[in-house]
């Protein structure tokens, strides 16, 4: 069973997952955001390995990419730092990233330095399914790494039937056909996209991202999830507030 | 035919479509459809009428005698720049504005470097009464001024792309995300890029150039096939369509010339082919310029509608298996063989153009050599780096 496995094992309801952008706001702040998330009662984290044309992120995201990239961050540098607090991190960590970092880095390289980090999830968003099945399947397998599929409210039945068969941890469940981005309210129709796919009965957990913001938003998005990631609003109280206004973001979330 | 995609909209090892799942509905809505539109009676007709009529097609294939004395061959000029907008780059507006009502479309976006994308996608939209909007650069919205006036004049909203470098590589970027946040809008993709069926799409589309050559030379010398076809490549839209049917025709040299802005290995250049790797960029697996981390490059050249830092996967295909062969030329190689062919010939050509003439100078040339250059636009745009060079 592997680490986010796990989490699911120990509770399955109202799980907060939090994404940044390693290198963002400062490139030597990545363990001190894990240690404060973790602290903070955090579930699960994702680290964004910043790239330099993230079609699948919204400005917010993108412009975190773009300073982590100006502070010198890199896949060594991000590597380095995740496998230092390997033995001391309690909280299990998910890599995002796209498909041109993990090719130029080498493939086998790559998934030998996620599996040093003691990481084992990984989230690519521009991964389509059909060369997951060809050919990234076997090569993840042999290092132990799982991967999370994407599905949109467009998504076909047949085709959320697919990607549920391939899932082994949990499916990213996007809330809106948007990029991601801080909205503060989830919709009826998103409401319907959500009892739709939970009518489905899925074996795979479902984790709700994209517009999750605030308190309000987390808590429909775990009525119809098992949890919910927020990214952007995150990413805005970093900016803001840096690391010290970590805490008191996830307190106004879990509340 | 081996030169054609396979079903995963596969070159060889390049191409497929790297795309997030929001965006796959957007893309298998095309990939079902586009093969069967555009091979439909209904649209042959249509494109061929407005091609001939709103277009002026066939572009001429000229006989350029004193550019041909001068190095030594016979050189043909295939006259794109005398199609209306100026450029090859209508013949793929043309075509997929036809495919974009077929789908019941009425909102279309398109990405554009230099503006003249831009400009035959607002031209045809234009035309057709449709709804258009261009994602620039706001470096090239600066750098292109007289396009962007035209654009606006043809009813285009221009929206600026202020991410990264500014330029069309950002543009591109913010124009797939707006698909994926409006998936009823039909993304008028303006080169042999982007993820499968995109760059077969418009290969299929810019074919009528090589098309008509095969019959153009033939009527003018007999000939079945020319011995050598030149061509610029930034992202790879003129090559293709000049290159197309001739594919398969392996005794006929293909040369695919790239900018190399102030050299190859200045740091300053577009040389995709050179300094590229292979990776991912705007949903295809192709040759692109990246950093050891993968981060993409922004590259350089003097043309606007050059400074790609990837190539279209058939091009990286033709690349990889030799069967095209990759030249380059320089900002000033191409700026010189731009005054060349002003001065013998009184055709101004673009920029980008010019970069396929320069590579002249730096051939073997054989007296009974029949070659036909793509001549893919027209300088107007380019008179003011032109005038400015000729003042240095």
């Amino acid at each position: 069973m592997n680490s986010i496995q796990q989490i699911f094992q120990k509770q399955d309801q109202n799980l907060l997952s939090i994404f940044f952008t390693a290198g963002f706001p400062e490139l030597n702040q990545a363990a001190e955001i894990i240690d404060k998330l973790g602290r903070s009662g955090v579930d699960f984290i994702e680290v964004g390995l910043p790239f330099s044309d993230p079609l699948a992120d919204g400005p917010t995201i993108q412009h975190s990419s773009t300073i982590a990239l100006k502070n010198g961050m890199n896949l060594d540098i991000v590597f380095k730092q995740l496998e230092a607090i390997k033995d001391t991190n309690t909280t299990p960590l998910v890599l995002m990233g796209y498909i041109n970092q993990i090719i130029k880095y080498g493939e086998e390289a790559f998934c030998q330095k996620v599996v040093d980090c003691g990481i084992d999830t990984l989230i690519l968003p521009d991964l389509p399914m059909v060369e997951y099945e060809e050919h990234y399947r076997a090569l993840f397998k042999k290092y132990g790494l799982t991967n999370v599929f994407l599905i949109t409210p467009q998504t076909s039945e047949e085709r959320i039937r697919k990607i549920d068969e391939l899932t082994e941890s949990f499916i990213y469940m996007v809330a809106s056909s948007a990029i991601t981005g801080a909205k503060g309210e989830i919709s009826q129709q998103q409401i319907e996209y959500f009892e739709r796919i939970k009518s489905m009965n899925l074996q795979s957990k479902l984790i709700i991202g994209f517009g999750i913001s605030d308190h309000k938003t987390f808590s429909k998005a775990c009525e119809y999830g098992n949890g919910a990631i927020i990214g952007s609003a995150f990413i805005k109280s970093l900016d803001q507030k840096g690391v010290a206004g970590i805490e008191g973001f996830i307190q106004t979330i879990k509340r | 035919m081996k030169y054609n995609p396979d079903e995963n909209g596969y070159y060889g090892q390049f191409g497929g479509a790297f795309i997030p799942e929001l965006l796959y509905p957007n893309v298998k809505e095309i990939e079902d459809n586009y093969i069967q539109i555009i091979e439909s009676e209904e649209f042959q007709e249509e494109y061929k009428a407005l091609l001939k009529d709103y277009v002026g097609r066939p572009s001429p294939l000229y006989l350029a005698k004193r550019l041909s004395e001068k190095y030594g061959a016979t050189i043909y000029l295939k006259r794109e720049d005398l199609n209306h907008t100026g450029a090859h780059k209508v013949n793929n507006t043309i075509g997929q504005i036809l495919i974009a009502k077929k789908l019941g479309k009425t909102n279309i976006i398109a990405e554009t470097g230099a503006g003249q994308h831009g400009v035959a996608t607002a031209t045809v939209c234009a035309l057709m009464g449709l709804d258009c909007t261009v994602f620039m650069g706001e470096v090239d919205i600066e750098r292109q001024a007289p396009n962007v006036a035209r654009m606006r004049m043809l009813g285009a909203k221009i929206i600026p792309a202020t991410s990264g470098s500014k330029t069309l590589k950002d543009a591109t970027n913010e124009a797939i995300r707006y698909w994926i946040q409006n998936p009823e809008t039909f993304y008028l993709i303006g080169s042999v890029v982007g993820p499968h069926p995109h760059p077969d799409m418009v290969a299929r589309l810019q074919a009528i150039i090589s098309e008509e050559m095969k019959w153009q030379l033939k009527e003018k010398t007999g000939k079945e096939n020319p011995d050598t076809i030149i061509a610029c490549v930034g992202g790879g839209s003129n090559a293709a369509g000049a290159f197309y049917h001739y594919l398969e025709d392996e005794e006929v040299e293909l040369i695919a010339v790239e900018a190399a802005g102030l050299g190859v290995d200045s740091g300053e250049s577009a040389a995709t082919s050179q300094l590229g790797e292979v990776g991912v960029i705007h949903g295809s697996k192709t040759i692109l310029m990246q950093d050891e981390y993968g981060q993409i490059v922004e590259p350089y050249s003097i043309s606007a509608g050059l400074d790609y830092p990837g190539v279209g996967p058939l091009h990286a295909f033709l690349h990889d298996t030799k069967r095209a062969k990759f030249m380059n030329a320089t900002d000033e190689e191409a700026l010189q063989a731009a005054y060349e062919l002003t001065k013998i010939e009184g055709i101004i050509p673009a920029l980008e153009t010019a970069h396929a003439l320069a590579v002249l100078p730096k051939m073997d040339l054989k007296p009974d050599q029949t070659i036909v250059i793509n001549l893919s636009g027209r300088g107007d745009k380019d008179l003011e780096t032109y005038i400015k060079h000729l003042e240095d």
